[in-house]
C-alpha cells in the first residue's frame, strides 16, 4: 500500500509548532517512517507535488494567505490546522484589538503600505478543516493522536470541557482561590492543564469551550471580586479573532 | 569573462521563517545581490501596547519558536531593568542555564539538521536517516534531551512557562536537580562522537574581515546573559544605547531595514562571541576549536557553525558547573514567584524605561520597553540578530559571488544558500521588524 503523504505548510505563526514536531525525539522517525513527507520547509529542500494531508500551522493575515491556502485545500483530501494561530487565530490576533491603519504605521512607519495586511483570522474562517490541534505551542500527544486518527481516517473528538477538569484530576490548588485571574473555566481541555501545573495560570489558548459554564464563572469573580474587564483582557491575547466568526475575509457571510 | 547569472532563489528552505535570494550578474557584472525578507509581518511591537509589563515575556517570546527562551529572558530583563526590579543570584543562575539550553538545543539543530545535509551533498537531514541514522538518531536524541531538561525547568522549551518577571513560579526540587544532572552527562556522551563529526566536515573557503559584535564584560564569565555591548572594533557602550549600535537604516536597493556600526556592516552569533571572547570559553571548548584549527579572529562566516560547535561544550560544561553548584547549596523555593499578583499592584512599579541585552544563538537580542506608572506598556521595540546580520550577508555575497564566477550556477546558489544558512538566520524573528521588499516578479 502507497503510504500517505504529508505536506506541512506554515503561514504567520513563530514555527514553534514544527519545533515541537521536531522535538518528539527519535519517535519522529517512527512517524516519518508511517508517512511520505513531500514538504517540511523548514528542514527539508525536497519539495514535491501532490500529497493527500496538508498540516497548516499559522495564521491567514494577509490577502495573499487566503489564496494560498485556498489552493492547498483544493489539492489535500485532508486538511489539519494545528497550533492556536492556525485554530484560533492566537496571539497574532492581538492585532485585531487595533485599527489597522494605525498598528500598521506604528511599526513601519511611513512605509505601512509595503504590507498587505488584514485583519488576523484562524483557517476555518477561511476553507473547510478536518482536524484541528489545539495549543500554543501544541501539547504532542494530542498531535500524534490527531494525525494517527486522520490517517486512518477516523474522527478525533477535541474535549469540549473545561481545563478545570483536567487540572483538579492534577491536584493543582485552583488559581481562584489564590484570588488570581485563570481562564481554565472557559477553555477547552486536552493539555493535562500545561500552565497550570507549573504555576502559571490558562491563558486561553486552545479557544472556547461551546458552552461555558457562565453563571458559574460569574459566582466565581463576584466570590474574589475580580473584575470582568481583567477577564475579557485576557480572552482578548488568543482568543480575539472569534468576534470574526461567520464571515470571510472579503466581508461576505461564511457559506459552508 | 562576461557572462550572465541570474539566482533567484524562492522560499529558501532550512532556515526559521521565508526568504528569497535575488543575484543578477550582467556582462560578468555584479548587478544585484540580495536577501529578501517575505515573511508576513505580525505586528508585535505594536499590539504589545497597552498590555501589562508582566505579560510582555508571555506575548514576545511567540515571536519565535526556535528562539522562544531568548526572546523570554531578554523580555524579562527589559522588564525588570523598567520597573527597577533586581533579580536574586539564584534567579540569575537558572535563567543562565536555561540560556545554556537554548544555545544547544538550537545549535544542535543547526549543525545536525540544517547544515550538516549541504556538507554531505543531500538535501535534508531525511535522507540521512537511511545512510547516516546512527547521526540522525543522535541528533534527535540531543534535542531532545535539551528539551527534557528544558521541561523539568521551565514547563517545555517552546514557550516557557514558569520563567516570568521576578523569577519562577515553580522551582526545580532535588529530584529535578538530580534527573537534570544525569541528562547532562548523557549530553556529554554523546557530545565526543558531534566533535569527531563536526571536524570531518569541510566547510567551503571564503574571507571578508568585518566588524564582530557581541556582549562582553570585565569579568572572567563568557557573557551570555549580562554584559556591554562590544566589538572586534573597539567599540564598547552600555546596552540602554544599542540605537548607537544598530544605526538602523535604509538601502536604495532593498526595503529591508539594515544595520551598521563601525564599517558597512557587522556580523552577531557565535562566530562573533567567538571573536570576542574566545578566552572566556570553558578550555574543554577551546581545546575543541584547538582541535579543529580555529583561533579568533575567524573571517570565514561559514565556521559560524563551527563556531556553534565550540559553544556547544562551553555551554553543556558550564550548565553541568551551575548543577553542580546548585547541588551543594541547595535551591531555595521561597523565591518563587506567584503569577498574576501584579493585577493587584503587590510588585511595585515605577514608570521607566529597560532595556534587555541578551545572546540567544543567532547572536545579540534587544528588547526594550516603555511603561507607564501602572506598568502598562507605552512603546516597544526589539532588535533582533538576524535583522542584524542581513546587511552583512549581503556584503559577503557581494564580494563572494565575483571569485566564484566560474563555478555553474548551481554550484553558486548552493554556495550562497550555504552561506545564508550558515548565518542560522531567523526569519520568523526578523520579519516583525524589518521592511519587506515584495520583489516583481
Amino acid at each position: 500500500m502507497a503510504k500517505t503523504r504529508v505536506a506541512f505548510f506554515d503561514f504567520a505563526c513563530c514555527e514553534g509548532c514544527q519545533l515541537q514536531v521536531a522535538n518528539m525525539g527519535e519517535l519522529l522517525l517512527d512517524v516519518l517512517g508511517a508517512v511520505e513527507l513531500v514538504e517540511f520547509r523548514e528542514v527539508m529542500s525536497e519539495r514535491g507535488g501532490d500529497y493527500d494531508v496538508a498540516v497548516i500551522e499559522g495564521s491567514i493575515t494577509t490577502t495573499h494567505d487566503v489564496e494560498r491556502i485556498k489552493a492547498i485545500r483544493k489539492k489535500a483530501k485532508v486538511l489539519i490546522t494545528y497550533g492556536s494561530c492556525a485554530t484560533i487565530g492566537g496571539i497574532n490576533g492581538m492585532k485585531n484589538n487595533f485599527e489597522l491603519g494605525d498598528i500598521r504605521k506604528y511599526v513601519y512607519g511611513d512605509k505601512a503600505n509595503y504590507f498587505d495586511t488584514i485583519p488576523t483570522r484562524p483557517v476555518h474562517q477561511v476553507v473547510p478543516v478536518d482536524y484541528v490541534v489545539n495549543g500554543c505551542p501544541v501539547y504532542l500527544p494530542e498531535f500524534v493522536k490527531v494525525l494517527k486518527c486522520a490517517l486512518a481516517g477516523i474522527p478525533y473528538k477535541v474535549p469540549d470541557y473545561a481545563v478545570c477538569v483536567e487540572c483538579k484530576l492534577n491536584e493543582n490548588e485552583c488559581m481562584y482561590d489564590k484570588k488570581i485571574t485563570c481562564l481554565g473555566p472557559v477553555t477547552k481541555a486536552g493539555c493535562n492543564s500545561w500552565c497550570i501545573n507549573h504555576n502559571n495560570i490558562c491563558y486561553g489558548c486552545r479557544g472556547m469551550v461551546s458552552n461555558p459554564a457562565v453563571n458559574g464563572a460569574k459566582d466565581i469573580l463576584e466570590k474574589y471580586k475580580i473584575p470582568l474587564d481583567w477577564v475579557e483582557n485576557k480572552m482578548n491575547m488568543y482568543n480575539k479573532p472569534r468576534e470574526l466568526e461567520g464571515t470571510e475575509p472579503d466581508g461576505k457571510k461564511h457559506t459552508s | 569573462m562576461a557572462r550572465n547569472i541570474r539566482v533567484n532563489v524562492e522560499y529558501l528552505t532550512r532556515v526559521e521563517g521565508h526568504g528569497n535570494i535575488v543575484v543578477n550578474v550582467k556582462d560578468g557584472k555584479l548587478e544585484q545581490c540580495e536577501l529578501d525578507i517575505i515573511e508576513s509581518p505580525r505586528f508585535f511591537e505594536g499590539m504589545i501596547r497597552g498590555r501589562s509589563i508582566f505579560e510582555a515575556q508571555h506575548i514576545t517570546c511567540r515571536i519565535c519558536g526556535i528562539c522562544s527562551c531568548g526572546h523570554t529572558l531578554a523580555s524579562i530583563q527589559a522588564a525588570e531593568n523598567a520597573i527597577g526590579f533586581k533579580p536574586s543570584r539564584q534567579t540569575q543562575e537558572l535563567r543562565k542555564l536555561l540560556l545554556h539550553m537554548e544555545e544547544l538545543d538550537s545549535h544542535i539543530l543547526h549543525i545536525y539538521l540544517l547544515v550538516a545535509p549541504d556538507l554531505l551533498g543531500v538535501k535534508s537531514f531525511v535522507p540521512l536517516i537511511s545512510s547516516h541514522n546512527e547521526v540522525v538518531r543522535r541528533a534527535l536524541r540531543m534535542k531532545k534531551m535539551c528539551n527534557d531538561i528544558c521541561d523539568i525547568l521551565v514547563g517545555r522549551h517552546v514557550h516557557p512557562i514558569s520563567s516570568i518577571v521576578g523569577g519562577f513560579t515553580k522551582l526545580p526540587e532535588e529530584k529535578d536537580l538530580d534527573a537534570i544532572l544525569e541528562i547532562l552527562f548523557k549530553l556529554q556522551a554523546d557530545m565526543e562522537p558531534t566533535i569527531a563529526l563536526a571536524a570531518t566536515l569541510k566547510f567551503p573557503e571564503f574571507e571578508r574581515d568585518t566588524e564582530y559584535i557581541a556582549l562582553v564584560n570585565d569579568g572572567n564569565e563568557y557573557p551570555l546573559l549580562e554584559g556591554d555591548i562590544g566589538s572586534t572594533d573597539g567599540l564598547r557602550v552600555k546596552k540602554e544605547n544599542y540605537k548607537g549600535v544598530t544605526n538602523e537604516f535604509i538601502v536604495p536597493h532593498s526595503s529591508a531595514k539594515h544595520t551598521r556600526a563601525s564599517r558597512e556592516s557587522y556580523m552577531v552569533g557565535a562566530l562573533a562571541r567567538f571573536n570576542l571572547n574566545y578566552d572566556k570559553l570553558h578550555p574543554k571548548a577551546q581545546k575543541v576549536a584547538e582541535h579543529i584549527g580555529m583561533k579568533p579572529k575567524v573571517k570565514n562566516p561559514y565556521l559560524n557553525t563551527a563556531a556553534q560547535l565550540v559553544e556547544c561544550v562551553h555551554c553543556l560544561e558550564d550548565a553541568i558547573r551551575i548543577l553542580k553548584e546548585f547541588k551543594e547549596t541547595g535551591i531555595r523555593q521561597e523565591e518563587a514567584v506567584i503569577v498574576g499578583l501584579n493585577e493587584k499592584g503587590t510588585i511595585p512599579v515605577r514608570a521607566g524605561r529597560g532595556v534587555g541585552a541578551v545572546e540567544v544563538p543567532r547572536g545579540i537580542l534587544f528588547h526594550d520597553y516603555e511603561v507607564d506608572e501602572k506598568g502598562k506598556i507605552v512603546n516597544a521595540n526589539c532588535i533582533i540578530p538576524t535583522g542584524q546580520n542581513l546587511n552583512n550577508i549581503e556584503h559577503d555575497m557581494r564580494k563572494m559571488v565575483p571569485e566564484i564566477l566560474e563555478q555553474s550556477d548551481e554550484a553558486i546558489t548552493l554556495r550562497l544558500e550555504m552561506l545564508v544558512r550558515a548565518y542560522d538566520p531567523c526569519i520568523s524573528c526578523s520579519a516583525h521588524f524589518l521592511n519587506v521588499k515584495f520583489v516583481n516578479r
